[in-house]
């Protein structure tokens, strides 16, 4: 590369150009850079601060659960375990995800209250949640949060957030506002479907006999590449709570869920139903036809339980879209919006100091 | 007449990399910062922005080692000392946010306890372990490194526009992926 050809006079300049065009150059520099910078702001949001964003939505939930630093901004209150999952291969045909094959994959999960109110007494309509993280030998996981009602109260984000808005009681009050409520049900039929669909499945008495249900359609692909709509959910194998504690003491779930525990291992069945073509998956407030197949693909088992001041699962975000291969999220839009949401939560609580948990170590190991 | 025996341009391998990095830095960045602020498309782009980051740390070592193995083009003659020492700044904190961004993110995953998802079933291990003070630090680490090198991008880009329409010192030249031979003893016609 010494050619000559290369040789050049780096001193010899083209003519400076007449001032007009250098301004008009100037300027198209600038706003091509000041176009690039705008779209910048606005892909993050910054021209649309009325948008319902991540951040917005935890807002709100911290605007009505008040500031709780360390907690998780929803479930606030909860209690960690570990235990197994036990596959007898049944879901194979659906999904080539790992955790299908038959064996044994360990599980960290957490039991907890739905609300930001890490420090609320524990009463019998409080919606109760079971989050699990299977840990498949190959690294990959499937993280999924479940809650004791058969299906979600409203089909998108932006209803699920004026939907906590208005059941919320006013801070001012104290009272929900129940005429407020009435004409968001009013103008939300499958709010009021669900509500009903919700009533017609009373609570149990504790969360070791409660059924938990994913809510969300997702995708199951199998090894051939087939895609099938499906739900799952947990059915428990026990009844209820062993001990006696009155539904008036601030912790008797969280205690009889230790109590139980204590006395020996919890199980319930994972059971995966079957979507139809033309089953909606994007409608988390509508249960799919009773006659779906139900698959029971194995067993949890629940065996040790741990104050989250000492547990690490306490630092693990039940992100419901981290999935291992054969697990896909569906057309949901509400998938997404969990996601996003947990992470902005997640954030926050790392950062934050730590408070301890209500239900102490002390209370777990007692 | 100065007499260099410098070459013209970078070396293929180089401005390849120049054109190839650069689409996919300002298609990360704008993901990046769209991602955090949709609820509804969150999750497509950040499943886009893991492998993406990747590959761009891959690319990133690549184009590191080939600019070091070759040898630059010199800068054009008008070019005062003092600007020649801001684009050796500039391009030595280009170099460090192209690794560093991928490297924080992948740190930031493993210290809040996530899976390093690729695609399908690949995926990464940990490089930190999970630990919540630093998963904090690291996210943060991560939004400012990656406003910092959008904020560079844009003063790299005014800065060669710059000289390029106004000053037409032919400094883009040494970066065109095409091969250009200045004429003997003149500028550009």
């Amino acid at each position: 590369m010494n050619g000559s050809e290369l040789d050049r006079d780096p001193n010899t300049l083209p003519a400076r150009l007449p001032s007009a065009a250098i301004f008009a150059r100037l300027a198209g520099i600038g706003l091509l850079l000041a176009v690039i910078a705008g779209l910048f702001l606005y892909a993050g949001g910054w021209l649309t601060p009325h948008a319902l964003t991540p951040a917005a939505m935890v807002d709100t939930f911290e605007r009505l659960n008040g500031a709780h630093p360390g907690f998780r901004r929803n479930h606030a209150k909860g209690v960690c375990v570990t235990g197994y999952f036990d596959s007898n291969g049944q879901g194979q045909g659906l999904s080539k995800a790992q955790v299908f094959r038959a064996g044994r994959v360990p599980i960290v999960g957490r039991f907890a209250l739905a609300g930001g109110q890490p420090f609320a007494g524990d009463t019998p309509q409080t919606v109760r949640s079971l989050a699990i993280l299977f840990k498949q030998a190959d690294g990959e996981e499937w993280r999924t949060a479940m809650v004791n009602i058969p299906v979600f109260v409203v089909n998108n984000p932006q209803d699920f957030h004026d939907f906590l808005v208005v059941t919320s009681p006013d801070p001012q009050t104290g009272k929900v506002d129940t005429a407020a409520v009435g004409a968001f049900v009013g103008k939300h039929p499958e709010t009021a479907a669900a509500l009903k669909e919700i009533g017609s499945h009373p609570f149990s008495s504790g969360f070791g006999d409660s059924a938990y249900y994913a809510l969300n359609a997702f995708r199951f692909v199998n090894d051939t590449g087939k895609s099938t709509a499906v739900r799952w959910w947990v059915r428990p194998e026990q009844g209820g709570a062993a001990g006696d504690f009155a539904t008036t003491d601030k912790n008797y779930l969280f205690d009889g869920l230790i109590t139980q525990i204590h006395s020996g291992p919890l199980r319930w069945h994972v059971i995966v139903t079957v979507g139809q073509p033309g089953d909606p998956t994007a409608q988390a407030a509508s249960a799919w036809p009773a006659d779906r197949q139900q698959i029971d693909v194995g067993t949890i088992t629940i065996d040790t339980i741990e104050s989250e001041d000492t547990s690490a699962t306490r630092d693990i975000n039940f992100d419901p879209l981290v999935l291992p291969d054969g697990i896909s999220p569906s057309d949901d839009p509400l998938l997404s919006a969990r996601s996003a949401a947990y992470s902005q939560s997640f954030i926050r609580r790392e950062g934050e100091k730590k408070s301890p948990s209500d239900v102490s170590t002390a209370e777990v190991s007692k | 007449m100065t007499t260099t025996n410098r070459p013209a341009q970078f070396a293929f391998l180089s401005r390849i990399l120049h054109w190839l990095m650069a689409a996919l830095l300002v298609a990360m960045l704008f993901i990046g910062v769209s991602m955090v602020a949709s609820l509804g498309d969150y999750h497509w782009l950040v499943a886009l922005h893991r492998p993406l980051g990747i590959a761009i740390l891959i690319l990133a070592l690549i184009r590191l080692v080939t600019r070091l193995l070759t040898e630059a083009p010199a800068l054009p003659a008008n070019i005062s000392p003092a600007e020649r020492l801001v684009i050796k700044m500039s391009e030595l904190v280009l170099y460090t946010l192209f690794i560093a961004l991928p490297l924080v993110g992948w740190a930031m995953l493993s210290a809040g306890h996530y899976p390093i998802v690729m695609f399908g079933s690949v995926h990464l291990p940990p490089i930190l372990p999970a630990k919540p003070e630093l998963y904090a630090t690291l996210r943060k680490t991560h939004t400012i490194l990656a406003y910092l090198l959008f904020l560079t991008f844009l003063a790299h880009a005014g800065a060669v526009l710059f000289h390029t329409l106004i000053l037409r010192d032919g400094i883009l030249n040494r970066m065109v992926p095409w091969t250009v031979r200045p004429a003997k003893g003149e500028s550009r016609s």
